[in-house]
C-alpha cells in the first residue's frame, strides 16, 4: 500500500492534474478511510490494487467527459494500475481455448475490413494477437508451434530456436541483425555447403524461403511455417532466394 | 456444448435427515464415492448358494430392476439388501464415476460387470483456469486397462477433465469391437495420431465428439482414417476445437458416405465455401457447427452468397447451430432460412456487434439456448429479450476478459433479459458492472432459475449505482429462485452473503465463489446451511481453519471441496485429515504463488473409498 502511495504522488507531482478527485483512500466512498485487511498476505500486491475501485467511478466520468484518445488514458489512469497489469491467475474464469480464439478473432477482424475496427483505431493495424507457425527441424520427431509476435528480431527468434532444437544453433553466419548476409554470395554458399542446420520458412505464396532475407516484420507477416534443415538441403533454395532478395531490394 | 449436469444427491437425504456424527460412520462405508456407485460393504466370501425362492426373486428383480435407468434410483435400490444390491449391480448398464480417484478402476468393473457405457470425471473445475498446476493427474490410462478386461462388449466411453494418451486410445480401440460413442470433454494429451487410431479401428463408431478439449497436432490426416468404402455408422462428428487444418477432401468424401449424420461441428479451418460443399451433402442435419464462416482469402466475396443461403434452406432438420470462428458478418443473413427453427444458438465466437445480431435474432422465436459474446452490449440483450420468450438459457462471454476496460454489457442486459425471458432456467453472465437492483429484478422475474452464475470482471466491485456490496443481489436469488441448484458468486460481498446462502440455499448443489467475504463466518454459513451442497471451489477468499472445521458433518457428502489462496494452513488440513479417514485431503503446493506465510496455497479434498492415490505428483502432499 505504502508503493502505491508513493506513485500516486510522484505522478500526480508530475501531472498536476485534478488529483483530489481521484483522491487515493482505502475503503468505499463515503466511509472512513481505515485499512481494510483482506484476503491473504501473499497477494499483498494485488490486494493494494484493489485500491482502484474508488477510483474506477470517479475516472469513468473522467473518461467519458473528456473522451480523450490512448495516450493520455494512461497518464490519468491510476497510479495502481500498472500493478493491476499483472493480471490475476485464471481471473477472470474464461478458459484459455477461449481465450486464445478472442485473441486471433481480433486479429481476423483487423485484417477485414470491419468498419467500426477502422474508425476506432484510425488505420492501425498492430494487433495484440499471435502469430502462431509451426516449425520443425529435419530429423526431431517433435514438431513445435512459436508465436512470432513475441519476438522483436531474428536474433531473439534464434535464441528461441537454438532452446528448442538444441543441435540448432545459428551463431556466425548471421551479420549484424541477424539476417543472413544475401550480398556477400561466398559466405552464403559456405553456410549452404555445410552440414550445420538453416532456418527456412514457407511464405504466403507458398514458396520456401531462407530465414532472413526480408526485414523483420515483413518476415513476421509473411511466413507461415518455419522448417529447420540442413544447408546442404537448404542449397536449392538459395538461387530463388537470391532471386527474390533482388526483386525485394530493387 | 459442455455442461456440467451432476445430478447425484448424498445418499444421507434419502435416510430424510441430516448426517450427525453417529450416522458419519455408517454414511462412510455406505457413502456414494463418486456420486453414483458404491461398492458398499459387499457380498463376502461367505456368501451361500440361495435356494430356489430366492433365485426366483433375484431373475424377477433383475427384469425389474433393468428399467431403471436413473442413477439416483440404483443408488437407492442397491441399499435395500444384499440381493437388490447384487441384482443392481448385475443391471447397471451405465456407470458414472464423478470424480475418478473416489473409487479404483479394479473396485468398480468388480462390482459392476455388465457395464456397456462409463463416464469418469477427473480434474476439478477451477483447473480450466490455470489454477491447478500441470500434471496433477486424473489419467484415463488404468480406466481403459481395467476395462479392457472387465467390458469387452463396452460401447461408450465419456471423459471430463481427463488427461488420455495416444496408448490410450490405441488400447481402447483394439479392446471394444461393439464401441460406438467417444466424448472427450475439456481432455488432453493427446493429438491427431490418437483421433486416427480411433477412426480407422472402430469399425461400428457412431460418435466422435471433441468438445474444448485440447489436441496436439501431430500432422496425422486422421479424418482420412475412416474406412475409404461403403457406408459409415456416423451420426455424430464434432471437431470444433481441434486447432490444425483439416484434409477437406476426405472430410467431405467421409460426409457423402455417412447418410446417419446428423451432428456435424467444424473446425475454423473450415472456409464458408467447404462448409457450403458440407452442406449440400447433408441437408439432414439437425446440429451443425459452421468452421470458420469465412471466405478463405482470395475469394471474391459475393461469389458464394446465394448459394449458402439456398445450403441451409435445404437444411428443415436444423435445430442447433454453432460456430462462425471467424465470422464475416456479411454472410451472416444467409442463416435465416433456418432461423426459425433454431432452439440453440451459439455465438459466443462471433464478434458481432448489436445490430448485426438484430439481423437474425428477431427471427428465433423458438431459440431455448443462446450463447453469445458481450460485443452485441445491452441493446443486442435486449433484442434478445424482446424475441425469445422461450429462452431457457443464456450464456454471455466476454470478448476482452480483462478487469479493468469498459463492458459493453451491465445490469441494463441483465434487467432486459429478466423482464423478456420469463422461463430462464440458467445464466452465465460476465459482466464489468452490475446493480442489485437488476439482480434483485431477476430473482423475482425468472422464477424457474435453477443455474445463477454472475461474473462481474471487477474484482470486489460494488454496486455500480448504489456503491454497496452485491450481497442483497445474491440474496435475492437464493430466496426467491427455489429451484437454484448452482450459484457463482463475484463483486464486492460481505458475510451477509453468505449468511443469505446458507439460510435460504437449500436445494444449491455446486457453489462458486471467488475474492467474497470477510471472515471465517463466511464459509461457515455455507457449510452449516446447505444441507445438498456437494461442489464448493473458492479461491482468494478470508476463510481458514476454524471455519474449515465447522464442515465436517457434511464432507463425506461432498463430491469435493477447492479451496485456493485461502487462509488455510497444513496444520488445519490435517486435522480434517485425522478427523475424517476416508476423505483425501491434497494440500497441493503452487509454485507460482509467492509466499510470505504458511497458508496453503490449494487445498483440494474429497471422499474416496481408495485411501491416498498412488500417482500423485512431487507438488502434491496427501495429508494423514
Amino acid at each position: 500500500m505504502e508503493v502505491c502511495r508513493k506513485m500516486v504522488n510522484m505522478l500526480g507531482a508530475e501531472r498536476d492534474l485534478n488529483f483530489k478527485e481521484t483522491e487515493l483512500c482505502l475503503g468505499l466512498p463515503g466511509s472512513e478511510p481505515e485499512v481494510i485487511i483482506k484476503a491473504t498476505g501473499k497477494r499483498g500486491f494485488l490486494e493494494t490494487v484493489d485500491l482502484k475501485l474508488n477510483l474506477q467511478s470517479k475516472e469513468e466520468s473522467m473518461l467519458t467527459n473528456a473522451s480523450k484518445e490512448k495516450n493520455l488514458l494512461t497518464s490519468t489512469k491510476d497510479p495502481a494500475k500498472p500493478l493491476a497489469k499483472a493480471q490475476v491467475v485464471g481471473w477472470p474464469p474464461v478458459r484459455s481455448y477461449r481465450k486464445n480464439m478472442m485473441a486471433q478473432n481480433n486479429n481476423n477482424n483487423n485484417n477485414k475490413s470491419e468498419l467500426e475496427r477502422d474508425q476506432k483505431a484510425g488505420g492501425s493495424s498492430s494487433s495484440a494477437a499471435a502469430a502462431l507457425v509451426k516449425v520443425c527441424m529435419d530429423g526431431a520427431p517433435y514438431l513445435r508451434k512459436v508465436d512470432l509476435k513475441m519476438y522483436k528480431s531474428y536474433q531473439e527468434l534464434s535464441d528461441a530456436l537454438a532452446k528448442m532444437f538444441s543441435s540448432f544453433t545459428m551463431d556466425g553466419n548471421y551479420g549484424a541483425q541477424g539476417m543472413i548476409d544475401f550480398m556477400n554470395e561466398s559466405k552464403l554458399m559456405d553456410l549452404l555447403n555445410s552440414s550445420e542446420y538453416v532456418p527456412t520458412y514457407e511464405d504466403k505464396d507458398g514458396d520456401w524461403m531462407l530465414v532472413g532475407d526480408v526485414p523483420w516484420q515483413m518476415f513476421v507477416d509473411s511466413c507461415k511455417r518455419l522448417r529447420i534443415m540442413k544447408g546442404s538441403e537448404a542449397i536449392g533454395l538459395a538461387p530463388r532466394a537470391m532471386e527474390k532478395y533482388c526483386k525485394n531490394h530493387s | 456444448m459442455s455442461e456440467d449436469d451432476d445430478r447425484s444427491p448424498p445418499l444421507d437425504l434419502r435416510r430424510a435427515d441430516i448426517a450427525e456424527s453417529s450416522n458419519k460412520t455408517r454414511n462412510c462405508t455406505g457413502v456414494s464415492g463418486s456420486g453414483g456407485s458404491v461398492p458398499g460393504p459387499g457380498p463376502s466370501s461367505m456368501e451361500f448358494q440361495a435356494p430356489y425362492p430366492d433365485q426366483v426373486l433375484e431373475n424377477v428383480l433383475e427384469n425389474v430392476l433393468q428399467f431403471l435407468s436413473s442413477r439416483r434410483d440404483r443408488n437407492a435400490a442397491s441399499l435395500v439388501c444384499r440381493s437388490w444390491w447384487r441384482v443392481e449391480a448385475l443391471t447397471r448398464s451405465d456407470l458414472f464415476i464423478g470424480n475418478c480417484y473416489s473409487v479404483s478402476p479394479r473396485r468398480a468393473t468388480a462390482r459392476f460387470t455388465r457395464v456397456r457405457s462409463v463416464s469418469i470425471k477427473g480434474r476439478p473445475r477451477f483447473a480450466d483456469f490455470n489454477l491447478m498446476p500441470p500434471d496433477w493427474g486424473a489419467h484415463f490410462a488404468p480406466w481403459v486397462t481395467a476395462m479392457a478386461s472387465a467390458y469387452p462388449w463396452l460401447e461408450k466411453v465419456y471423459l471430463k477433465r481427463m488427461s488420455v494418451t495416444y496408448d490410450d486410445l490405441a488400447l481402447l480401440a483394439e479392446s471394444f469391437p461393439s464401441f460406438k460413442e467417444l466424448v472427450l470433454v475439456c481432455c488432453d494429451g493427446f493429438g491427431t495420431s490418437g483421433l486416427a487410431v480411433i477412426a480407422s479401428k472402430c469399425r461400428q463408431l457412431k460418435v466422435l465428439d471433441l468438445i474444448e478439449s485440447e489436441v496436439t497436432d501431430d500432422e496425422v490426416d486422421w479424418i482420412a482414417f475412416f474406412p475409404e468404402s461403403g457406408a459409415t455408422c456416423l451420426e455424430s462428428l464434432i471437431f470444433d476445437c481441434v486447432e490444425c487444418p483439416i484434409n477437406f477432401d476426405a472430410l467431405e468424401r467421409l460426409v457423402a458416405r455417412s447418410p446417419s449424420l446428423k451432428k456435424l461441428r467444424l473446425n475454423r479451418f473450415v472456409s464458408i465455401g467447404q462448409l457450403y460443399l458440407l452442406m449440400v451433402r447433408s441437408p439432414q442435419l439437425t446440429h451443425l457447427g459452421t468452421g470458420s464462416f469465412s471466405a478463405t482469402e482470395g475469394m471474391a466475396q459475393g461469389e458464394q452468397e446465394p448459394e449458402l443461403f439456398t445450403a441451409f434452406a435445404a437444411c428443415r432438420s436444423l435445430v442447433c447451430l454453432s460456430g462462425f470462428r471467424e465470422i464475416l458478418p456479411d454472410y451472416l443473413p444467409d442463416i435465416s432460412p433456418v432461423c426459425a427453427n433454431l432452439t440453440s444458438l451459439n455465438f459466443s465466437y462471433a464478434h458481432i456487434n448489436a445490430d448485426q445480431l438484430k439481423l437474425v435474432i428477431f427471427q428465433c422465436h423458438k431459440l431455448q439456448i443462446f450463447w453469445v459474446l458481450d460485443s452485441i452490449c445491452d441493446e443486442g440483450l435486449q433484442a434478445v429479450a424482446s424475441t425469445c420468450k422461450d429462452l431457457r438459457e443464456l450464456r454471455v462471454f466476454p470478448f476482452d476478459a480483462r478487469e479493468d476496460n469498459e463492458g459493453p454489457v451491465s445490469d441494463l442486459g441483465l434487467q432486459a433479459i429478466s423482464e423478456g425471458c420469463r422461463k430462464l432456467q440458467s445464466i452465465l453472465y460476465f459482466c464489468q458492472h452490475m446493480t442489485n437492483a437488476a439482480v434483485i429484478a431477476m430473482s423475482r422475474n425468472c422464477p424457474d432459475l435453477e443455474v445463477f452464475r454472475l461474473c462481474i470482471m471487477g474484482r470486489h466491485r460494488p454496486d455500480r449505482v448504489t456503491n454497496e456490496p452485491m450481497d442483497e443481489g445474491f440474496g435475492a436469488i437464493v430466496m426467491n429462485c427455489k429451484k437454484l441448484t448452482r450459484l457463482a458468486v463475484s463483486g464486492l460481498l460481505t458475510d451477509r452473503a453468505f449468511s443469505y446462502i446458507g439460510k435460504y440455499g437449500k436445494l444449491v448443489r455446486t457453489l462458486s465463489v471467488a475474492f467474497a467475504g470477510d471472515s471465517d463466518m463466511g464459509l461457515k454459513y455455507v457449510l452449516e446451511g446447505c444441507p445438498r451442497l456437494q461442489k464448493l471451489e473458492i479461491r482468494d477468499s478470508p476463510f481458514g481453519d476454524a471455519a474449515l472445521r465447522s464442515g465436517l458433518h457434511h464432507y463425506y457428502n461432498m463430491r469435493f471441496l477447492w479451496m485456493s489462496s485461502c487462509r488455510l494452513f497444513p496444520q488445519g488440513c490435517q486435522e480434517i485429515a485425522r478427523a475424517l479417514p476416508r476423505l483425501v485431503v491434497e494440500v497441493i503446493r503452487d509454485d507460482a504463488i509467492e509466499h510470505t506465510d504458511e497458508t496453503v496455497d490449494i487445498l483440494y479434498m474429497y471422499r474416496s473409498l481408495e485411501g491416498p492415490r498412488d500417482d500423485a505428483p512431487g507438488f502434491v502432499t496427501i495429508m494423514q
